[in-house]
């Protein structure tokens, strides 16, 4: 078992026929996602990569494909109508890749999404993937992931691919990896995340890496200490980021204290957390972890 | 995007803020003619993106046409350093003149939204004048918070709200509201994501003004604010951020030496924080982005260089979009055109990784290729 994405994903990749849509939709496939459709306005009825066909509008593709999860690729200013036609078609789960959709869009997006069923993860986000069901539902890099047992979820891309790297080269394979995206506003939380590992019985431990900004660490700091039995090693980077700049992500902003990494890392350490004390230990913070438990 | 105070009181005003009579100026003779408009007594104030003017000097009564000609001729042009601003200073090329106000009572009032909830706040507090972050840590219990649901917008009962809170009352409560709706409707039109008046003053005579206004607007929807994003005055703003910016990439100039260049927002922080950890200061954050080419990387290698306080370089290159043979290329490339190549630690993974590394062994440069990020701070510390 693994979180969210499994054997049993089907799917859809919304700007299939647009340039990152088409590469990285054919790089899930052949990661052995079962791509079942996509969606492109006004391209009903063409196919891509011979086979999948592409429809005008997602609930048209979720009837004939049973599609259950959407991957979106839209340029930005079209991402929130995207988002929402994904869970007005009842899609379950929404991956949404773009980055540098304006903030009032999610806000409008996560309010349209409350007392719903569907679940969104970004904007701005890499996706998810499971190695042992070769679930890949996103951007990152398939060839660096390895079965196994250890939850990650990250704010981040390629310090996600860095950290499971690390684990991946010390033998330590994967569940899942999230990528809950560097935005000040989204969809799925770490919290939201934690539960879901928690729960997960083929996740044994789990590794968070946070970044400065906002309080999203904190509150997943306090979730783990009332809730979490699982061994958990946390990241926090931006320890050298000045306050009031803007460090790539929306939300690596350090307004107040809260927002700074040495307060991350101290809620997250009284949670009882494994602190990993530089990006450079990330696996071998995780093996360490793993050792003292058995 | 941040606004000058002008400019942002005129936006403010567009949908009904009340603001105090003035205008601004850019020369020491339309300094004295704004200020006789106004009947000689003024206020000429600098126009700087950053806070913390009136301690600064950058802020000053005056009593005559002839006295703000006279502020006007010392500021504009001068370069203001508050506790905001970095040492560096900012430019000032404006000033505001203003009436004198008679100020009863000074409060604080801003909106922003609130990533945690999801929605617009108002944020509110008796302590006007004074920094917020100040209140908020010595006088949490003054500060309000009133979260506004986008989907209904702001209704009267929280209006109400605020208002008691504040203690505003009588004459003032109607102006206060009606100024409480204007900035709703601005930030949310106008795709703000902050707007702060401190001081909003309530007069002598119970009039509600905007004597000091704060306006960032989220970059990320400008494209649909042609008219607000001509108002981006980049000489408040570092001129290599300013370029890398027109290049898309993300690049924060910072005090140290070892420039860095990474890509991802979130691998550039962890190699600024090993940077650090080696026990050097990293020059800048510089995030290339996921789909970088040649050219963007090229362009973001001579940016840097372009920085003199620049003496060693580190290079973290995760492929998995961008290819190492890609990056190495533009690699080479930017440092032909910065024409100065200082001690550089280059760290390549991910796709197409030994095509990359033979390309830069081939180069004939002087280059250290490390495997792995600890590998990097050793080499960075080895200086």
């Amino acid at each position: 078992m693994s979180i969210l994405v499994d054997k049993n994903t089907r799917l859809l990749v919304q700007g299939i026929t647009g340039r990152e849509g088409s590469f990285h939709a054919e790089r899930c496939m052949q990661y052995g996602t079962n791509l079942v459709a996509g969606v492109t306005p006004g391209k009903g009825g063409e196919k891509v990569f011979d086979k999948v066909p592409v429809f005008n509008s997602v609930s048209r593709a979720v009837k004939e494909t049973g599609a259950n999860v959407s991957l979106i690729f839209v340029p930005p200013p079209f991402a929130a109508d995207a988002m929402i036609e994904s869970a007005d078609a009842g899609v379950p789960l929404v991956i949404c890749i773009t980055e540098g959709v304006p903030v009032k869009d999610s806000m409008y997006v996560m309010r349209y999404l409350e007392g719903k069923q569907t679940r969104l993860i970004g904007p701005n986000c890499p996706g998810l993937i499971t190695p042992g069901a070769k679930a890949k539902v996103g951007i990152m890099p398939g060839n660096i992931h390895m079965p196994g047992k250890v939850g990650v979820v990250s704010r981040s891309g390629t310090l996600t691919y860095e950290a499971v790297q690390q684990l991946t080269t010390l033998g330590i394979g994967q569940s899942s990896c999230v990528g809950i995206g560097g935005d000040p506003v989204s969809g799925t939380t770490f919290v939201d995340v934690l539960k879901l590992f928690n729960a997960d019985p083929e996740t044994e431990a789990i590794v968070l890496i946070g970044e400065i900004g906002g309080v999203k660490e904190q509150e997943a700091a306090a979730y783990i200490k009332a809730n979490v039995k699982k061994p958990v090693a946390a990241l926090i980077v931006g320890q050298t980021a000045p306050p009031g700049r803007r460090m790539g992500h929306a939300g690596a902003v350090i307004t107040g204290t809260a927002a700074l990494a040495s307060e991350k890392m101290k809620a997250l350490a009284e949670a009882g957390c494994h602190v990993i004390p530089s990006p450079a230990e990330i696996g071998s913070t995780v093996r360490a972890m793993l050792a003292s438990r058995k | 995007m941040k606004l000058h105070e002008y400019q942002a009181k005129k936006l403010l005003a567009g949908y009904g803020v009340p603001i105090p009579q003035g205008s601004v100026a850019s020369t020491p003779a339309e300094a004295t003619k704004a200020a006789e408009q106004l009947g000689g007594r003024a206020v000429v104030k600098a126009q700087v993106h950053a806070g913390g003017r009136g301690k600064a000097g950058g802020v000053k009564v005056v009593s005559s046409g002839a006295e703000a000609a006279e502020v006007a001729k010392r500021l504009i042009g001068s370069t203001l350093v508050t506790f905001q601003t970095g040492p560096q200073g900012a430019p000032v090329h404006q000033v505001l003149v203003e009436q004198t106000v008679d100020v009863a009572r000074e409060l604080y009032l801003s909106m922003t939204t609130d990533g945690g909830r999801r929605r617009p706040v108002i944020i509110a507090s008796q302590a006007g004048g004074m920094e917020i972050e100040e209140v908020a840590k010595t006088h949490p219990d003054q500060i309000i918070t009133e979260p506004i649901d986008p989907a209904i917008g702001l209704y009267p009962f929280q209006v109400r709200r605020v208002a008691e809170a504040l203690n505003v009352t009588g004459e003032a409560a109607r102006p206060f509201a009606m100024l409480l709706n204007a900035c709703y409707n601005a930030y949310m039109e106008k795709d703000c994501s902050m707007i702060e008046i401190n001081p909003l003053v309530i007069t002598k005579d119970n009039k509600v003004l905007a004597l000091d206004a704060k306006v960032t607007i989220d970059d990320d929807a400008l494209y649909r604010h042609k008219a607000e994003a001509e108002l981006r005055d980049k000489s408040q703003e570092d001129p290599l951020e300013v370029q890398a910016s027109e290049h898309g990439i993300a690049y924060v100039k910072l005090d140290g030496d070892v420039g860095c260049m990474v890509n991802g927002a979130g691998l550039a922080m962890a190699t600024m924080d090993i940077v650090k950890f080696a026990g050097a200061q990293p020059a800048n954050f510089l995030d290339v982005g996921g789909g970088a080419n040649e050219e963007k990387i090229a362009k973001a290698i001579e940016l840097m260089l372009s920085d003199k306080s620049v003496t060693q370089v580190l290079v973290n290159i995760f492929g998995g979009i961008l290819r190492c043979d890609v990056a190495a290329r533009g690699l080479i490339a930017g440092i032909e055109a910065a024409g100065r190549q200082p001690r550089m630690v280059v760290r390549m993974l991910g796709t197409n990784v030994d095509e990359g590394k033979q390309i830069l062994a081939g180069s004939g440069l002087k280059i250290s290729l490390v495997n792995t990020l600890q590998e990097a701070a050793t080499a960075i510390a080895a200086k």
